[in-house]
């Protein structure tokens, strides 16, 4: 990141640089919220706002945490930010809190709020700072709807809680898939997403870490 | 600036300062939204209570049918009538449970719903005439596969049919065990009876495993077994005798509860349950 523009720090955690998809944070909850699409919104959004203004708050003070308390430092203001999402779900959309239950408070040890703040936030302007929190935000929000789309498409036969696949309980024709409503059916669409993402930008693909002698026996190689 | 900065004068000054800031925004927060938190709460249960009773379709006024339909009284489930020792608004089952004066802990076999300690006193509520209600709503929880699973429970008034079940809180498996609040699985238990006769005091129904068949079963839900087992246990420890048998025998004999007791029209008693402790 050696040009700091604004569009740049706002898109590049998008695609080039997604949190979920090549840096791989926030896999935890990812996998947990993302069986309907309207919860993984949701949680996309208090993702978005928990990020952008935590990375304000620490970029603003940057100057004056001592160095040996910084990461307590950020953990105070990510928690009082997370609590007061909490709050705020919890008075004006208490269905979807009761939904997202313990994974809203999850946000604080999810680690690309953590990871922007001691990243980005600790040496750039609020300004940036912040704008970089809302693009890492909406690059993990991304994924999340990606996720969430499937998994409600497959898995409910619906989007956004609109029947597009009849469910067979329901009369229809579609059997859902009890796999996707589960978590381990998010590993298969997030690992699926990073091979797309990296086949548009095969610049992401890491060198191998070793490669096999021509000639060698598979015994040998083991 | 670093030195400055990792003084120790510098720290306690930057940690402290940060704590009020943010403890002072935490607390405005709780604080200014917990009135609109605790109505949200209040309105999901109502809203629970008056879909099991039927009455809620989406957009109903929540607070407006429930006050004039529904009528709430504390009954004594060891003996079936209705006490005015509690304020039916304020009554609180966990406090109640665990309070010695109002509570009794279920040993063994006899702790079929995994409770361990049970409330001697519940609210119920009554749609239509209290006297001689149409639907009798009575709260049931009991252990699902992972954890507590609260709801409503809806009888009519000859206290033997069943309208309907609810869950408001329960942690089952999305998919599989959270099907109890698939509306399809829940609309089965309208009609079903409770009891197989007159006389027996231990309820029939329960969640068969597979394809229910007859009046006293309901489908158990496919790969949910566990979560099936904690409903059928569940209501069959609130309907025995243990539970609210002997409020619901009052209904099948046709002796309403009210009798007993002699009519009661003030239903706001003053008695704070708090110094009903002793």
């Amino acid at each position: 990141m050696a040009d700091l523009t604004p569009k740049g720090v706002l898109t590049s955690p998008i695609f080039q640089n997604n949190p979920i998809a090549l840096q791989i944070l926030g896999i935890c909850s990812a996998l947990a919220v993302t069986t309907s699409m309207s919860v993984s919104l949701v949680m996309a959004l208090a993702v978005i706002f928990v990020t952008a203004f935590a990375n304000l708050f620490v970029s603003l003070i940057r100057s004056h945490i001592p160095s040996s308390i910084r990461i307590i430092v950020q953990m105070t203001i990510i928690a009082s930010l997370v609590i007061v999402v909490d709050q705020i779900l919890k008075a004006y959309a208490y269905e979807m809190s009761k939904q997202l239950s313990v994974f809203v408070g999850l946000i604080i040890t999810n680690c690309i709020v953590m990871g922007r703040a001691e990243g980005f936030a600790m040496s750039n302007t609020p300004g940036m700072s912040f704008l970089d929190g809302i693009g890492n935000g909406l690059g993990y929000g991304l994924i999340l709807m990606i996720v969430g789309f499937f998994r409600e498409l497959l898995g409910s036969g619906s989007v956004f809680g609109f029947t597009i696949l009849a469910p067979i309980q329901d009369g229809g024709w579609y059997v859902p898939n009890g796999l996707m409503l589960l978590p381990p059916s998010a590993f298969f669409i997030i690992g699926l997403a990073i091979w797309v993402l990296r086949s548009f930008n095969p610049e992401q693909v890491e060198n191998s870490e070793f490669e096999m002698k021509e000639n060698t026996k598979p015994k040998e190689a083991v | 600036m670093a030195q400055s900065n990792n003084s120790i004068k510098k720290i306690l000054i930057v940690a402290f300062a940060l704590c009020i800031v943010c403890s002072v925004i935490v607390s405005t927060a709780a604080v200014a939204l917990r009135p609109l938190q605790q109505l949200n709460q209040e309105l999901d249960r109502k809203t629970n209570i008056l879909s099991v009773a039927n009455l809620y379709e989406p957009g109903t006024d929540v607070e407006a049918a429930f006050s004039s339909e529904v009528t709430a009284r504390v009954v004594d489930m060891r003996t079936g009538e209705y006490t005015d020792r509690f304020d039916p608004a304020t009554f609180d089952h966990f406090q109640a449970a665990r309070d010695p004066a109002t509570g009794r802990t279920l040993s063994g076999e006899r702790d079929i719903a995994g409770l361990s300690r049970v409330e001697n006193f519940a609210t119920i509520y009554l749609v239509g005439d209290p006297s001689d209600p149409q639907q009798i709503i009575l709260p049931v929880r009991g252990q699902g596969l992972w954890g507590l699973m609260r709801g409503y429970m809806s009888v009519e008034g000859d206290g033997n049919t069943i309208i309907g079940i609810t869950y408001y809180e329960h942690s089952e498996t999305p998919g599989l065990g959270a099907e109890v609040n698939n509306p399809r699985w829940q609309a089965q238990w309208e009609g079903k009876e409770i009891f197989s006769d007159e006389d027996s005091v231990m309820p029939a129904i329960r969640v068969a495993r597979g394809a229910g068949t007859g009046e006293h079963e309901v489908d158990g839900l496919s790969g949910a077994t566990l979560t099936s087992k904690g409903v059928t246990n569940m209501v069959q420890f609130w309907l025995s005798p243990e539970g609210f048998g002997e409020y619901l025998a009052r209904f099948r004999a046709d002796i309403s509860p009210e009798d007993v007791q002699g009519a009661e029209t003030d239903l706001e008693p003053e008695l704070e349950p708090e110094t009903e402790g002793a």
